[in-house]
């Protein structure tokens, strides 16, 4: 009754657009008017607390290896802590604005936990590459909302960072558990699925 | 014109054109949901539903990508216009 791997790639990159979306409608209209409403200001933070819950399943379901099995639970924190941070953030129990910088902490752990537990290289196997891709999209994406964090109302960070988001649901939509990437498929990954 | 009268049609079509973008957004993911559905069928199990597992016909992603756009028009993307319209 397990889902295979890639239906939980799609489902997990569901959220991410909505969240990517979430992130782009608040760089285009601002954040004083995409605060107007208290609950608009509790939804991206919320999805991505809850996005971290959901991976703790993901962390003790797929254990095909150790290194998974860590890089889903650093996940797991790290988007628990981000989504924590933002909504504490939010609902004015944290004053501090040095907390923002847990979504770039998040973003470069998940780009790096991409990276580490990827063992075979690029053009492996479509997998191999979104999980490269995934890797350095994150890693250097963490700049954008490293931005954010010290220039709040710049349009470039904002909307860098949704991007980014972006990016990253399009590449999770396009994971598949075996099949070639740019016409490579290496023999040793198995049968192609459709 | 006066000074006041051009800086609030200058206000009005930087409003509006921030209420294009955020309206575009949903009905441009909604349109790459169906585009997916077309070039890639099979992935829509809906359609061929039989001898499906139960994750392949839960988990259907041109699907999920149009079920999110249309979530976000709905429910995010209407009210944030209703608000960006508004005066502060």
């Amino acid at each position: 009754m397990q889902p295979p791997a890639e239906h939980v790639h799609w489902l997990f990159a569901t959220g991410v657009l909505f969240v990517g979306l979430l992130l782009l409608a608040e760089a285009i209209v601002g954040r004083e008017v995409w605060g107007r409403r208290r609950w608009r200001a509790y939804l991206w933070p919320a999805l991505v607390f809850g996005l971290g819950v959901l991976m703790w399943p993901v962390m003790v379901f797929y254990t095909n290896s150790t290194v998974h099995m860590l890089a889903h639970s650093a996940w797991a924190q790290t988007m628990m802590l981000a989504g924590a941070a933002e909504l504490g953030l939010v609902s004015g129990k944290l004053k501090n604005e040095a907390w923002r910088l847990c979504v770039p902490l998040m973003l470069a752990v998940s780009g790096a936990a991409f990276l580490i537990h990827e063992a075979n290289p690029w053009l492996y196997s479509r997998s191999a590459f979104v999980h490269h891709a995934c890797g350095w999209i994150l890693l250097l994406g963490a700049l954008f909302p490293l931005g954010a964090a010290f220039k709040p109302r710049s349009w470039v960070y904002a909307g860098g960072y949704a991007i980014v988001i972006v990016a990253i649901s399009i590449a999770l939509f396009s994971s598949r558990d075996v099949a070639p990437v740019f016409g490579h498929l290496d023999p040793s990954a198995g049968v192609q699925h459709r | 014109m006066t000074q006041y009268a051009t800086d609030f049609s200058r206000t009005r079509i930087r409003s509006s054109a921030r209420a294009v973008a955020v309206l575009s957004l949903g009905p441009l993911v909604i349109v790459a949901g169906i585009v997916w559905a077309f070039v890639q069928p099979w992935r829509v199990t809906l359609l061929h539903p039989y001898d499906q597992g139960f994750w392949w016909l839960a988990v259907e992603p041109p699907l999920l990508v149009i079920l999110a756009g249309v979530l976000f028009h709905a429910f995010v993307a209407r009210p944030l216009v209703e608000d960006l319209e508004e005066p502060g």
